[in-house]
């Protein structure tokens, strides 16, 4: 890329050519402050909508001020960024978001963590200069993930992005005019009647509190309160890579023991895993996987874990729902495992039982609420955390979380081998999958059970694997604007594929929506660091392909008889419906 | 009529179409102006009128044109005699009854009484470029356009002239977007002429929604078919092979006549592929806006037609780099492209002998407000303000001298009596705190309160705001906010102050064109009559009350039927009050009252 000279601040500099003013300034170490601009994973996609208008700065000769982040530097530039009108302006505008932004930070679950709230204090605005009318938004509630609150929305359209052009998901856009003007669903339709997946990464660039994860914190303590109930949790492979972040910790450190006995401390009566449900999902999986392959079924077969995904297909490939796995997910089969199987083993009448789950996902909250996920004639899953509301809660209890003592989860549904942690990182799941239909097929152990070849955290990834004489090609995705691309290719009948992983988060449920929130910036490197965790799991694990699992083995021969068989389709197994889209 | 296979073909047409069916006694052609102003006033009836009666008289001589509009509002419907060698005689307000008369007077070869004539000031000063055929032939028959010449300038460059000679052309004319900005035309076409980006297209941005601006509309129910022959000159310039048209939807009569000269001109060849068979193919399509203002806006526009919503992003890159499907596209304004034909034809040289060097050509205003001669008139740029005021539009109603007039729609500013003098060019009115914007002027009697004229503008404003940027959504409204309550008298001693401030800030830094001109009626009202500011700020808001003599109210009722706020309270033959906490000092019953009873103070 060529270089132009430009100027800022009298600093005389090279620059690419097309850098944005924004990006020259990074460079010589100035800061012009942002709040609608949004660079997400590496840059692939950016939020260019210039629409607050605080990154102003002055070009002279220009007759109005320049939006840095979206303004390219030009050949022998002048940039002044700290002008008395550039510091009017940055001020005034601040003053206007403010006017229509409701100034009870201590009622807000964002506050602490508002990039409203932090520019506001930088700038020590008079933060009532221009006081007007308020919009008035009634609170929207219609889902079981996602709760906003357009009074605190600043338009900056960070989620607009996030939703259309990262998810292609195309739930939300600019509607109405001027002052009423506000971001969401067109024809202001609530959330629940759209095509929304309640992935949450609107949720996750929302600066501000507009956007929130929808709470269950009311519910579980009041379960756990109850003499009457038995309530079980259960945590996902990626919460234990990311909780400790809550707390303080360097991203990367795996908490998985100290949140056990936290856990514990909390009142729940036994500290299950997800991890079990993980172990589980593969074996059924892995056996419908072979037996598509061998059998003449469709192909490629599409996993089916991840909600979000579940519902972009219901939506946006009716015609492909026989594409995907017809596995529930494991926080389901969790659920539906432990209100037959294990209700039955310790003689608690499953009404009693209460199964909450903690999880890196918003979408998992909406999933539980599946009407048809209560094969044990109750719904598998009653309440999910995200590890958000997780961390919230544990602070709530008073609990010092790093100094916990270790603690081990309870039996049987606690035990799990190290297929079943890395369903956190994007690729885990094809990987365990492999892991058992290569033994299974060849029927002999695996050498090396690491495919490294399906691991990585770019979103559109494919490989192929040898397994018995034969070349299994095998894609994953994580975000679902790269789902689509596979997608397309299945329905146009020209994918190459066997078996297709597929997650809505970059890099997986460990960059969900329900995750400890991240400076955008530095996702990727969190969402690495996150995922290096999950593989040294997998890696301490004693047993590493699931089927191996003893406590699986246990409940087959116990419960459920063959894999893939009639029990385990009652119990394990779903269906899927054609969604409208909106 | 058949396809036109070479210009030979179209010649041959023009010639024949020229020579007229009737020979004999000198071919007289009346015009009627039934754009949809003449319209609404009536001009059907007359039209009927009329031909009943020539058919009674069997008058062969004489043709009856269903026109466009001339431009004279305030004297519709109009009815335009051209007797052939003889100047135009024009004749307003006429009825179908005078239409008739008119139809005997032709027979009888009389002089045509109460004409307005074509010496008079309204078209004296008027240098028709833009508005050249409108009113003066049937814009649903090609073949008026084809007699006048039509498509023959599209024939000679696609045969003669390379593409880069017509945009030499272009910029050597100086001519300048007449959709407000100003940017010049030929400059335009150049970029898009160089940009790689193909397949390119030109968009005719004909979403005219400036409050009282209706030049643009005039032109496409007046004369379609030299928007289209200018656009497929713009396209073999620019390489471009495809056109929209993007047009207000509240404008069905001009979407009605440019499908109609859309069709003919397809069925006779001049647009599709290989026109004339030159090789070249132009094809054009309309869209239709769904009635945003800020789809004016060329970025709005473009996103529109794509189907997205309509609002603006940020420029650069500008739409000839890239535009419509990220393709490089140019928008230019219907009165822009209704100057191309003139200039290829004639010459740039003949364009920059009008109007002055920084701005040659001519530029449509809509006369409106408190003036007489209400109206469009086409003037070189140049003119004085106080020239077109008071020469064209014929001074106030009342006689009484006129306050400001307000110029560019609601982006732009009032500028005072004491500036009159100013010539009109871009850059002066913008020295003025205003616009030339699309070329609305309003005219304020003295009576006017200015501080009720910002806050209409700026109504306008935050309504019609998409609410993409923070200094548009918010600030306009805060800005409208403060006006509102300096009207109701409960203005704050810092209010002015931070009228001025935040109105720069907007300008300053709102996202597009919109925005950055939203301030303007406010900001240059409060330069040129900060009095009636601060008047309000001491006892609340200077406004006209309008009361109702009781020894002179006869209790017709009348007053009270037309009170759009149901104000006036009194029993039929009993004298009538207004209730003044409610009146909205709108002056309708003023008007209304045929006994003087009521008293404007």
């Amino acid at each position: 890329m060529p270089l132009v000279n430009i100027t800022i601040d009298g600093i005389r500099m090279q620059v690419p050519q097309d850098s944005t003013i924004l990006e020259a300034a990074r460079k010589a170490n100035i800061k012009i402050p942002t709040l609608c601009h949004l660079e997400l994973h590496n840059r692939e996609t950016v939020n260019r909508v210039a629409s607050c208008r605080i990154c102003v700065v002055e070009i002279p000769g220009r007759r109005n001020l320049a939006p840095a982040c979206a303004t390219k530097v030009a050949p022998n530039m002048e940039i002044r960024t700290c002008t008395p009108r550039v510091l009017t302006a940055r001020r005034t505008n601040m003053q206007l978001l403010l006017s229509n932004h409701p100034k009870d930070c201590l009622n807000c679950y964002a506050s602490g963590n508002c990039e409203l709230q932090d520019l506001a204090n930088q700038m020590h605005t008079d933060t009532n200069r221009y006081e007007g009318t308020s919009s008035e938004f009634a609170i929207e509630t219609s889902n079981q993930s996602i709760v906003r609150d357009l009074n605190k929305c600043i338009r900056c359209r960070r989620c607009e992005t996030a939703c259309n052009e990262m998810q292609t998901v195309g739930v939300l856009s600019g509607v109405g005019r001027g002052f009423d003007m506000v971001v969401g669903p067109a024809l202001h339709k609530p959330l629940a009647e759209t095509q929304c997946v309640f992935c949450g990464q609107c949720v996750k660039v929302c600066p501000t509190g507009a956007l929130m994860g929808k709470s269950h914190i009311e519910e579980v303590w009041k379960a756990i309160a109850d003499p009457e109930k038995v309530v079980i949790v259960q945590t996902a492979p990626a919460v234990r890579a990311a909780l400790g972040e809550e707390f303080g910790l360097e991203p990367g450190h795996s908490v998985t023991k100290k949140m056990v006995t936290a856990l514990r401390r909390l009142g729940f009566d036994h500290v299950f895993d997800t991890n079990f449900g993980a172990d589980l999902t593969i074996v059924e999986e892995a056996t419908e996987f072979i037996h598509r392959l061998q059998h003449g079924g469709r192909l490629p077969m599409l996993t089916s874990c991840c909600p979000a995904w579940v519902k972009f297909f219901e939506h946006q490939f009716q015609d492909l729902l026989d594409v995907p796995s017809s596995c529930k997910s494991p926080q389901q089969m969790f659920g539906a495992i432990a209100k037959t199987y294990w209700a039955q083993k310790m003689q608690i009448d499953p009404a009693k039982i209460v199964v909450v789950s903690v999880m890196p996902c918003l979408s998992k909250k909406y999933e539980a609420s599946r009407g048809e996920l209560s094969a044990s004639g109750h719904q598998d899953v009653d309440f999910v955390l995200s590890t958000r509301e997780m961390g919230r809660m544990l602070k709530e209890a008073g609990l010092d979380f790093l100094s916990l003592p270790d603690g081990e989860f309870d039996h049987p549904l606690g035990y799990s081998t190290g297929g079943a942690d890395i369903f956190a990182v994007s690729g885990g799941v094809l990987e365990a999958a492999l892991r058992m239909a290569a033994e299974v097929i060849t029927g002999q152990e695996l050498e090396n059970v690491d495919f490294e070849e399906v691991r990585g955290l770019r979103g559109l990834r494919h490989a192929h694997v040898e397994i018995a004489g034969k070349t299994v090609n095998v894609a994953i995705a994580c975000g679902l604007g790269n789902a689509r691309k596979l997608l397309e290719e299945v329905r146009a009948g020209k994918s190459e594929y066997h078996l297709i992983e597929i997650m809505a988060c970059p890099g997986g449920c460990i960059g969900g929506g329900g995750q400890p929130f991240v400076d955008s910036k530095k996702e990727p490197e969190v969402i690495a660091k996150r995922a290096a965790a999950i593989y040294a799991e997998d890696a301490g694990k004693e047993i590493r392909s699931s089927h191996k699992n003893p406590y699986i083995q246990e409940l087959y021969q116990e419960f459920l008889g063959e894999a893939y068989g009639e029990k385990a389709h009652q119990l394990l197994h779903t269906h899927y419906t054609g969604r409208e889209k909106l | 009529m058949s396809r036109l296979a070479t210009r030979y073909d179209l010649t041959a047409l023009a010639r024949k179409l020229a020579a007229g069916p009737g020979a004999g006694a000198p071919p007289v052609q009346v015009f009627v102006g039934m754009s949809t102003c003449g319209l609404a006033s009536g001009a059907g009836a007359v039209y009927e009128a009329m031909a009943k009666a020539l058919a009674a008289r069997k008058l062969a001589n004489v043709t009856l044109v269903k026109a466009g509009c001339v431009g004279l509002c305030y004297a519709e419907p109009t009815v335009e005699v051209q007797v052939a060698g003889q100047p135009i005689v024009t004749l307003g307000n006429v009825t179908p009854e005078r239409g008739e008369e008119l139809v005997a007077e032709l027979a009888a070869g009389g002089k045509i009484a109460g004409a307005i004539s074509e010496g008079d000031a309204i078209f004296k000063k008027q240098v028709r470029i833009a508005l050249r055929h409108c009113g003066r032939l049937d814009p649903e028959k090609v073949e008026d356009y084809l007699r006048d010449g039509g498509y023959q300038t599209l024939a000679k460059a696609l045969f003669d002239q390379k593409p880069e000679e017509l945009i030499q052309t272009m910029k050597d004319s100086g001519l300048r977007g007449r959709g407000g900005a100003g940017f010049p035309t030929g400059l335009k076409w150049e970029a898009a002429r160089k940009a790689a980006n193909t397949p390119k297209y030109i968009v005719c941005n004909a979403d005219e929604g400036d409050p009282g601006a209706f030049m643009d509309r005039s032109v496409l129910e007046g004369d379609p078919h030299c928007v289209l022959e200018a656009m497929a000159l713009a396209g073999y310039a620019i390489g471009a092979r495809f056109g929209y048209i993007y047009c207000r939807a509240e404008y069905p009569l001009a979407v009605k006549r440019l499908e109609i000269a859309i069709g003919q001109a397809r069925q006779l060849g001049l647009l599709g592929a290989n026109i004339l068979g030159s090789g070249f193919d132009f094809d054009i399509e309309v869209k239709l806006g769904a009635g945003a203002f800020v789809c004016g806006e060329e970025t709005s526009l473009i996103h529109s037609i794509e189907g997205k919503r309509g609002e603006p992003t940020v420029k650069p890159p500008f739409p000839a780099e890239s535009g419509l499907w990220g393709k490089s596209t140019t928008v230019n304004n219907v009165e822009t492209l209704a100057c191309v034909v003139p200039i290829l034809e004639k010459g740039a040289a003949w364009f920059r002998g009008i109007g002055t060097p920084k701005c040659p050509g001519t530029k449509v205003f809509a006369l409106a407000g408190d003036v007489k001669n209400v109206g469009l008139a086409e003037v070189p740029m140049g003119i004085t303000i106080h020239e077109v005021l008071e020469e064209i539009g014929g001074g106030s109603r009342d006689g009484k001298p006129i306050k400001a007039v307000q110029t560019g729609g609601p982006s732009g500013g009032c500028i005072p009596a004491s500036k009159f003098d100013t010539p009109i060019e871009y850059e002066t009115l913008a020295s003025l705190g205003s616009i030339m914007g699309s070329g609305g002027l309003i005219v304020m009697g003295a009576d006017t309160s200015m501080v009720k004229i910002a806050h209409f503008y700026l109504q306008f404003t935050c309504d019609e705001s998409c609410g993409k940027c923070t200094p548009c959504r918010v600030g306009n409204k805060r800005l409208l906010e403060i006006l509102d309550r300096l009207l109701k008298g409960e203005g704050k001693p810092e209010d002015l102050e931070k009228l001025q401030e935040l109105g720069n800030v907007i300008k300053d830094t709102a996202l597009c064109g919109l925005g950055q001109t939203s301030p303007n009626p406010v900001l240059s009202t409060l330069h040129w009559f900060r009095g009636e500011y601060e008047e309000c700020l001491k006892k609340g808001p200077k406004a006209v009350t309008y009361r109702i003599v009781a020894e002179k109210c006869v209790g017709c009722r009348a007053c009270a039927k037309v009170c759009p706020v149901s104000c006036i309270d009194g029993k039929l033959k009993k004298p009538h009050v207004i209730r003044q906490e409610e009146c909205i000092h709108c002056g309708a019953c003023f008007s209304a009252c045929k006994f003087d009873a009521i008293v404007r103070e």
